[in-house]
């Protein structure tokens, strides 16, 4: 622990002395550094630490599978660019994400700057593995420092490390600290502000490397680096054994996995649900009192009934969706994402896809784009294809604000299993059961047809479990909840203005049409014949055309319908919709949204991780005819039982 | 591709058992990995190494696949590709196993 970096950068490690560099000319762009290490070995709780809010929004959450860039405030006024990279057991990428970090790190990925620093993180309480990385990532030459991660842990668990004989053998500093605890990123720091003042002076000394295409020679050089450095590995993870053998157990593990699905969906709608009525009771006040401050005429009327009408009925959402994100991060951060994928792996097998394919679907119930992201971890071209085309068929977080409408207007609140369940909670779960059916037996159609590919192999670490950091979770939920307000504030906001338009043009005797006779309702008549077998009328017609550009609009949508309709009046949306939709017809609406592929934002994805517009036109109109079918067969035979 | 030379001329006369054949908690050691080159590549990264000991620790709910106890960690792996590991009989050096 003695190599800090106080008096400048490395003094003292480098055999030969370091070269001053003038300030200013290192000085003029930011430094770039890049924080590379094996998967969960803690890069994106230390890239949180040193960022804070200072990252930009990420457009996906969760699993890192592409970089992340994020400023370091330094004392001194420096300012460093973190770049929190997918994790890498080497630098031979098999997989997507891997490759991402290997060609930023390797500086070869178009539209970015090579790294000027390394900040290597490893798991301290694996040094023996973990620490065959070194060796390629010190031969790129850049200057590094090690850090070993998870010195809590080490200490608690019986294992020892000497730092400075490994930062002597490395010719590189290293320090060992706990990224989530916080110990030690001081120094972390001084060596981001120590390069950022001496780039030339940081670079790692040469030590001698082994062959690093020999992974048995690598082993071994890590080996040896091991014992000079008195390194004692800890004591096996018991916590973690504990655990495993009640969350893999045969009959347990299962049972575990569905109480806590269950435990998901009841939490959002019960716990959500006062935040979401004081949200309700917050939107609908602030819109009366616009109401009342603005005069009246058209500029009240397009604020209150068209923007605030169609973004109010959408904020409100905001609690449950931040929820559902704070699960899927808690599984996550914790490790409990393997388990999942490896109890999957069996079930996935048979549907020709694997266990690493199940960790995209379910973070695509938070949201598709992410998950078509994360399909980078599975290594199979096909495999990922079909993964990419089944992830919009799982219920994402941007239907729930459609179902938690429709079911709260027309699903009566009655509890289930004493209790333990309710009818709206049940029918929301059979909604996300659906969704989940339609998805594997698509995988199961691609994969014995276009997609047919050889049996493919499962390969995933059990990383112990951990508890998640409060920041790192709380990260998670303002950058989602960024992402949805800024939804809110251009495609809804702007969709809503566009029909608040639509829907009072053209003017007849210089009055305001009825939203029969306008645009709006022109446009829901024309297409009404073709959704009528659905059991929907023309406002439902004018919401699904909206809705394309992603699913929650058509909330906004009747919101600013109905509101133009009641013209001031706040009747609950759920009310109005009875006027327009019979029970049969809110099973066939509830279907329809289940399939349909309602967002421009996945279509961009998908286009974008395929590398072409063959696949996402076949997803949305293979999507739209599942929907269209699947409802018109809902509505049928909903009917038979609401005679 | 086979990765240990000695052990080449040890498969002509007995066939050696794979890690599909360990039992739970059953120590052996890793004499070569018969896998196209990537895969076992990425698993010899893993720790799955000629001359290391593997535990299977424990069983898959449904089966299918086992999970490893190799060099340190816990790595899940299919059974079809379990049974491509060939493991040592007899070994009369056995390197120091991982917790
Ligand atoms: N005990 C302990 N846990 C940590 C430490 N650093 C990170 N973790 C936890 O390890 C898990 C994985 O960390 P993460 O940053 O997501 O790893 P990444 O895959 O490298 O980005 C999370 O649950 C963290 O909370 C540490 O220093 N000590
Ligand atoms: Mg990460």
């Amino acid at each position: 622990m003695s190599n800090c970096h106080d008096s400048g950068p490395r003094k003292g490690l480098l055999p030969n002395p370091t070269i001053p560099v003038p300030h200013a000319a290192v000085n003029e762009r930011p430094l770039i550094v890049a924080i590379i290490g094996p998967p969960n070995s803690g890069k994106s709780t230390l890239f949180n630490r040193l960022t804070g809010l200072r990252q930009k929004v990420a457009n996906f959450p969760g699993v890192t599978v592409e970089h992340r860039m994020g400023k370091a405030k330094l004392k001194n006024r420096q300012e460093v660019f973190l770049v929190d990279l997918p994790g890498v057991y080497s630098l031979h990428p098999r997989s997507e994400d891997e490759q991402v970090a290997n060609d930023i790190l390797k500086g070869v990925r178009p539209g970015f700057a090579k790294p000027d620093a390394v900040v290597l993180i490893l798991d301290v309480t694996n040094l023996g593995r973990h620490l065959v990385l070194a060796a390629p990532v010190l031969s790129l030459g850049l200057p590094t420092l090690v850090v070993l991660n998870m010195a809590d842990d080490l200490a608690v668990r019986g294992g020892k490390v000497d730092v400075a004989a490994l930062s002597h053998e490395l010719g590189a500093p290293v320090v060992l600290v706990s990224a989530s605890k916080g110990t030690g990123v001081d120094r972390i720091q001084q060596f981001l502000s120590g390069t950022a003042a001496n780039l030339a002076g940081a670079k790692p000394a040469r030590v001698e490397l082994p062959v690093l295409n020999d992974v048995p020679k690598c082993r071994q050089w890590a080996s040896k680096l091991n014992t000079r450095a008195s390194y004692r590995a800890p004591a096996p993870p018991i916590w973690t054994r504990r655990l495993d053998s009640v969350f893999l157990h045969p009959v347990f593990g299962p049972l575990v996995f569905a109480a806590v699905v269950v435990a998901v969906f009841q939490s959002i709608f019960s716990w959500a649900q006062p935040i979401m009525d004081g949200m309700t009771y917050a939107v609908s006040m602030s819109g009366q009192w616009m109401g009342m401050v603005l005069p009246n005429g058209v500029v009240r009327s397009l604020v209150v009934n068209g923007v605030w009408a169609g973004v109010g009925s959408v904020l409100v959402f905001l609690p449950q969706i931040l929820l559902l994100f704070l699960f899927i991060g808690v599984l996550e951060d914790s490790g409990y994402m393997a388990r999942a994928a490896l109890i999957a792996d069996r079930t996935m097998a048979k549907f020709g896809l694997q266990g690493k394919s199940f960790i995209p679907l379910l973070s695509a119930y938070a949201c598709a784009v992410p998950a078509v992201m994360a399909t980078r971890v599975i290594e199979n071209k096909r495999d990922r294809i079909a993964t990419i085309m089944i992830a919009p068929l799982m219920t994402c977080s941007a239907r729930l604000p459609v179902y938690t409408l429709i079911i709260a207007a027309f699903v009566p609140n009655i509890p289930l299993v004493r209790g333990v369940l309710s009818l709206p909670a049940a029918t929301m779960l059979l909604l996300y059961v659906l969704g989940f059916a339609a998805a594997v037996i698509t995988a199961r159609l691609l994969k014995s047809t276009v997609l047919k590919s050889q049996r493919s192999s499962f390969i995933l670490e059990m990383p112990p479990y951990r508890l998640p950091t409060l920041q790192s979770l709380s990260l998670r939920l303002i950058d989602r909840g960024r992402v949805f307000l800024r939804r809110a504030g251009t495609v809804i906001l702007t969709v809503s203005i566009v029909l608040w338009i639509l829907a009072n043009l053209p003017l007849s005797h210089g009055k305001m049409p009825e939203i029969e006779n306008s645009y709006a309702g022109m446009v829901g008549k024309t297409i009404e014949p073709a959704i009528k077998p659905l059991g929907f009328n023309w406002k439902i017609g004018i919401g699904l055309i909206t809705s394309l550009a992603a699913r929650e609009v058509i909330v906004g949508t009747l919101g600013t319908i109905y509101g133009i309709e009641s013209d001031g009046n706040s009747e609950g949306l759920q009310k109005a919709l009875h006027a327009d939709l019979t029970p049969a017809g809110a099973v066939a609406l509830l279907v329809f949204f289940a399939f349909a592929m309602q967002c421009f934002s996945t279509i961009a994805v998908v286009r974008r991780e395929t590398g072409g517009w063959k696949w996402p036109i076949f997803q949305f109109s293979y999507m739209l005819a599942l929907a269209y079918g699947g409802s018109l067969v809902a509505y049928r035979v909903a009917n038979l039982f609401f005679q | 591709m086979i990765f240990n030379k000695r052990s080449q001329m040890a498969a002509t006369h007995k066939r050696p058992a794979t890690l599909a054949e360990l039992r739970n908690g059953e120590e052996g050691i890793l004499d070569r990995l018969d896998l196209p080159d990537d895969i076992a590549r990425r698993l010899m990264e893993l720790g799955f190494l000629p001359g290391n000991a593997i535990i299977p620790a424990r069983t898959a709910p449904g089966g299918g696949a086992r999970v490893f106890r190799v060099d340190g960690s816990e790595i899940a792996l299919r059974d079809d590709t379990a049974a491509r590991l060939f493991m040592r009989l007899h070994f009369p050096s056995i390197k120091a196993a991982t917790p």
